[in-house]
């Protein structure tokens, strides 16, 4: 549950107010003009940037308690793809705060990487630098982290952009996959016309809160027009 | 002749000096490589120069400890330095570091050769291991192990750190601390290199080490301890060759470091650019 968040860099307001509550099992689309707020929203929940007002709850108490639960994929820009570290590798790094800094990966620990290898079909692929992967495969890998990190909350920012066809309909099936375990799925979307395909609830952002609901009945013509026509932005095909 | 000198004490503390600091500046070096700031690591070696001079203008004497203390304190005042004047949003960090390293580096060498000690200038800027005494070969051992034990128990969050600082701070490793704790470790390291290769050279030996395995391996580990024994074997051999070809061991160890670099980067089974692509189905 988010109640209120504003967010602020230096003296620039990034988000204003926002409020929405959703549970797990839900995917949640955050839709909106650029600098409108999204990757900024993902952050604030992530934990990444401090929030001016307002509060992020999860289970009753602040996020601040429970950072394991949730993990966050930055935008594949943000990401130093040539860092020397193979696909387990990175997924190993989703056990350490499980693990703790010092002790040796334990038999489930290492029961926890092969799972999480395994149900995003990347055994095959596990000795591959990050790299080395394809647009696609490079996302499962961040999925296959959260996954071994046992995180309840999926903040991904902007996971369709850059996939061919193909990728984006198995990375879609996949979120579906993931949310039907009881995982809570929140993703930047910049496609407003296949929302409601990988989607269950919308947030329109607009720096504030424009609307929030389930897909169909809050991504009206007019909200669009509304929110988008302002800023001149056109939604990616 | 070469017998006698591999039996000399001299050169035993020279071979000790070199596998060990080889070993602890390569294992370092996966650091550099892994944070790319290999440009502001040659910057902070440079900043070493006026460092030792302040330590001989303060206390009126050289020795290993206030060399070590000044070169700790002309290389903080540098680093910190171009950080702050690139707080100010209208100058680079690299130009800022640049400016205040060459102004540092010129000061060193203007000051250093007018002050009484017995050392040469060159010693200072390619070093001399065979010139190495007992109480050096201990500061090497102690900031050798200080460096590995660091690292190894920090190994995890400053990995995190590396690959994700934002990631790794949400998960609540203190990001802060870590980069602070990186740039002790290379003053340490670079500190404790001054006398095998001086303070020009020791850059090569702070980074070809890691740089050379980034291209044998994709392990991140393996970049640590394999740069680690690249550096070690790599200096220990460089000195034999050195005492075999007449030439000094400072240069020999930093121009063996950087063949095996080449070696790598020509015939790497899966990087190197000799090497037939379509073994290997590699994406750009």
């Amino acid at each position: 549950m988010i109640e209120g968040v504003s967010v602020a860099y230096r003296d620039i307001l990034a988000l204003d107010g926002v409020s929405f509550a959703t549970s797990c099992g839900n995917r949640v689309a955050l839709v909106g003009p650029n600098g409108a707020g999204k990757s900024t929203l993902l952050k604030a929940i992530a934990g990444l940037v401090p929030q001016r007002l307002g509060k992020i709850m999860w289970r009753g108490s602040s996020v601040k308690k429970w950072s394991r639960e949730f993990a966050y994929l930055p935008q594949r820009e943000e990401i130093d793809w040539s860092f020397p570290i193979t696909v387990r590798g990175l997924v190993e790094m989703g056990r350490y705060p499980q693990v703790g800094w010092w002790r040796k990966f334990s038999k489930a620990d290492n029961d926890a990487v092969d799972a999480a290898l395994e149900s995003l079909n990347l055994m095959d692929l596990q000795y591959r630098q990050i790299r080395e992967l394809s647009g696609g495969q490079q996302q499962r890998a961040f999925l296959a982290r959260a996954l071994a990190q046992e995180a309840h909350v999926l903040l991904l920012d902007e996971p369709f952009t850059g996939l061919d066809r193909n990728a984006s309909i198995l990375l879609g099936d996949l979120l579906a996959k993931l949310a039907e375990e009881g995982r809570l799925i929140i993703a930047s979307h910049h496609d407003l016309g296949s929302a409601s395909l990988l989607f269950d609830e919308v947030l329109v952002l607009n720096t504030r809160q424009v609307g929030f609901g389930p897909v169909e009945s809050v991504l009206t013509p007019s909200l669009i027009q509304e929110t988008f026509a302002v800023t001149g932005a056109q939604s990616h095909v | 002749m070469f017998e006698e000198l591999i039996h000399s004490a001299f050169y035993q503390r020279a071979l000790a000096a070199a596998a060990f600091i080889g070993f602890t500046n390569g294992f370092f070096s996966g650091f550099v490589v892994l944070r790319r700031n290999a440009l502001s690591v040659s910057a902070l070696s440079h900043t070493m120069l006026p460092g030792i001079a302040l330590g001989i203008l303060v206390t009126g004497y050289l020795s290993q400890w206030n060399a070590f203390i000044g070169a700790l304190f002309a290389a903080l005042l540098v680093g910190l330095g171009s950080v702050a004047v690139a707080r100010g949003k209208r100058i680079a960090e690299g130009t800022s570091l640049a400016v205040l390293y060459t102004a540092a580096f010129a000061a060193g060498v203007a000051i250093l050769p007018k002050l009484e000690t017995r050392t040469e200038l060159e010693h200072w800027l390619f070093g001399d291991i065979l010139a190495i005494g007992n109480s050096d070969l201990w500061i090497v051992y102690v900031v050798g192990a200080l460096i590995l034990i660091a690292s190894n128990t920090m190994m995890r969050p400053l990995l995190l750190t590396l690959f994700e600082p934002n990631v790794a701070a949400a998960q609540g490793v203190p990001t802060r601390a870590m980069q602070y704790l990186v740039f002790m470790m290379l003053v340490l390291a670079l500190v404790s290199s001054l006398q095998a290769v001086g303070c020009v050279l020791t850059v090569g030996l702070l980074v070809t080490p890691a740089a050379t395995v980034s291209l044998l391996t994709d392990k991140t580990s393996a970049l640590f301890w394999g740069g680690g024994l690249i550096g070690g074997v790599g200096s220990v051999l460089a000195v034999f060759l050195s005492g075999y070809l007449g030439i000094a061991p400072g240069p020999a160890i930093v121009i063996l470091l950087g063949i095996l670099f080449i070696l790598a980067y020509l015939f790497s089974p899966k990087y190197g650019l000799l090497v037939p692509k379509f073994i290997f189905n590699r994406r750009p």
